[in-house]
């Protein structure tokens, strides 16, 4: 009962199915979506295409059929200042094919909505909500779209470029802030009237 | 009717243990503080009597930003934090960061460095692995198997910490190739702890394998299809349990692990026991891994002879204008990274981990995006506690072994 296994070849030759994608798959995807699919140059090995929102439901259920199986990952980049601002980004991987394919949506900051794809590949539900909750990204049609790291009442999307890194509260008040800037300390052999100054004796700004 | 049980005498916003319902069915909530949950996951089961008809897993409890901090940190910098995610296997973590950064700026790592990565991350998934099964045998009630599990991982400590400095964070890797040289006397230490190793494996699967509390608390329990499992996005021991041979170590092989012989265990079943099986031969893969590893370590430098990556030696930098200011530069500023994008699966002990890297070709990150192994494995523990018992929880929980520094962040 114990310790015995069957051994199987384990799936190997990523980078040969990579180059599959490449040259077979994607020009069959571009072929069948026209302008909402561009393909992009593909530095690392894994192939890229930018998908439009609009058909990136139509794009997930064509790729999900030709054997796209697993959804690695979602996660959002913001590209602030560039419009458009968002960027959804979907890693792709097809078992036991060993293909890969990233699909780059972007997205304008005044609507910040993709299609879910959570009904083609249940992993992205939880997926899409941490892109919800840290970007802000609306995700349409999704089964449960709440906030999953921070807390439900939280105000604002952490990983946003424009949201300060100490959080709201960095954003002192003016007496607060007073009170926390640095008072350097008077120490014997100080010009007088230099005691107090950021820089102390140096009397900086 | 809604009945609040609280524990303890403190006011809670949040109820500790909430048990209401209509007729049989009752919502039941577990966590985020319960040894059973390993961390902080919080569980809200439906239950008919003994059954879960329905679980719902709430993370978040340890989220601490660090995808944010990263992008405000140097490239070098960055692998401090990124280490602090999956805490009990930082180096894992480390490795899939700096192989990111080094397909950024086209590096090409000495073969000395290169050997040594692949021997400490397979240290550190022993390590893992042993923590694991120390920890889940307790839930599972099995004391003495936690003591000899956790001997075992503290000589690995040990090592980290001689080659280091630290043993449980230790930020060992670093752009280019690793912080600095293993001292000398390392490989006897290391040949001496790994003697160790088969042995203890043995006495613990002697334990274990045929114990028959312990084949009826995981024997058939928490399973998952192949199907389900790839659609939930399941990686690591968890899939490979469920007899998809899966590998990232195997299909995009990184750090030269294409040159080195080890097989991929596979379990047919996908419940616990088959979890805990794959785990415990993996240990011994990476044991054989470890053992390659130290037969053929080549001599040479580990870091990479560039000024502008790498710190220059400390001799140098007393003697030569060039290298001081290369070294107050580097420490400084760090250095600048091509502008692209990349993304760098490894096997990390608990799945594939992903790095998905975007530089604007400065001296900070502008996005590292952390695919984490056990996130995805933690909502697919649902479709495992489908009409399992309420004590199976806690076996399914521990053999799915989430980490909440990486579902989190």
């Amino acid at each position: 009962m114990s310790g015995v296994r069957r051994q199987r070849e384990p799936y190997t030759g990523g980078a040969e199915a990579m180059a599959y994608v490449r040259d077979e798959i994607v020009p069959a995807l571009v072929a069948a979506f026209g302008d909402g699919v561009v393909p992009l140059e593909t530095p690392f090995e894994m192939p890229q295409v930018q998908v439009a929102p609009g058909q990136l439901a139509a794009v997930a259920r064509w790729l999900k059929d030709r054997g796209f199986n697993m959804l690695v990952d979602v996660g959002g980049v913001d590209y602030l200042p560039r419009k458009p601002r968002f960027e959804v980004v979907y890693h792709l991987l097809a078992l036991p094919q060993l293909w890969r394919l990233r699909l780059r949506v972007p997205v304008e900051e005044d609507e910040a909505e993709v299609p879910t794809v959570s009904d083609v590949w249940p992993s992205a539900a939880a997926a899409e909500r941490e892109v919800w909750d840290l970007f802000g990204i609306r995700f349409a049609g999704h089964p449960n779209l709440t906030r999953i790291l921070m807390p439900d009442d939280w105000v604002g999307h952490p990983l946003r470029k424009d949201y300060p890194l100490q959080g709201p509260r960095a954003q002192l008040p003016a007496h607060a802030a007073e009170r926390n800037r640095y008072h350097a300390p008077k120490l014997p052999g100080d010009p007088p009237g230099t005691a107090g100054l950021p820089g102390g004796a140096k009397g900086g700004k | 009717m809604r009945q609040v049980v609280r524990s303890g005498d403190y006011d809670l916003d949040l109820e500790e243990l909430v048990i209401e319902g209509e007729g049989d069915r009752m919502t039941l909530s577990v966590g985020p503080h319960h040894p059973s949950t390993h961390g902080v996951l919080r569980m809200v089961l439906e239950i008919e009597g003994e059954r879960i008809v329905k679980a719902t897993p709430e993370v978040g409890f340890l989220h601490t930003g660090i995808e944010k901090t990263a992008e405000n940190l140097t490239w070098q910098q960055a692998i401090t934090v990124i280490d602090r995610m999956d805490y009990l296997a930082p180096l894992s973590n480390n490795l899939g960061y700096v192989l990111a950064v080094e397909k950024l700026l086209g590096l090409e790592v000495p073969p000395r460095a290169r050997i040594l990565r692949l021997l400490f991350t397979e240290l550190q998934r022993m390590a893992s692995h042993l923590l694991w099964l120390g920890t889940t045998a307790l839930d599972i009630g099995s004391q003495s198997v936690l003591m000899y599990a956790f001997d075992l991982r503290e000589g690995i400590l040990d090592l980290f910490e001689e080659a280091s400095g630290a043993r449980m964070n230790p930020s060992y890797f670093r752009v280019g190739g690793i912080a600095q040289d293993i001292p000398e006397g390392f490989e006897d230490m290391c040949r001496r702890f790994l003697d160790r190793v088969p042995e203890r494996i043995r006495e613990i699967r002697n334990i274990l394998d045929e114990n028959p509390i312990w084949l009826d608390r995981l024997k058939g329990v928490g399973v998952i299809s192949a199907e389900d499992a790839i659609a939930w996005g399941v990686t690591g021991p968890n899939l490979r349990a469920c007899g998809v041979p899966y590998d990232v170590r195997k299909a995009f092989p990184y750090a030269g692990y294409d040159e080195f012989e080890f097989d991929v265990p596979v379990g047919e079943n996908g419940d616990c026991y088959d979890r805990y099986v794959v785990r415990m031969e993996e240990i011994m893969e990476s044991y054989r891994l470890c053992r390659q590893a130290l037969a053929r370590l080549p001599r040479g430098p580990v870091m990479v002879n560039d000024r502008k990556i790498a710190l220059p030696p400390k001799h140098e930098v007393r003697q030569s204008m060039e290298a001081l200011i290369h070294h107050f530069k580097l420490v400084s500023y760090g250095f600048d990274v091509p502008a692209g994008e990349v993304y760098q699966a490894l096997e990390s002990p608990r799945g594939e981990i992903g790095f998905y890297v975007v530089s604007n070709g400065k001296n900070k990150p502008w996005r590292v995006r952390v695919r984490g192994p056990a996130f995805y494995n933690v909502f697919a523990m649902p479709v495992m506690m489908q009409g399992a018992l309420l004590a199976d929880m806690v076996a399914i929980i521990a053999t799915v072994d989430p980490v909440f520094g990486e579902v989190d962040r």
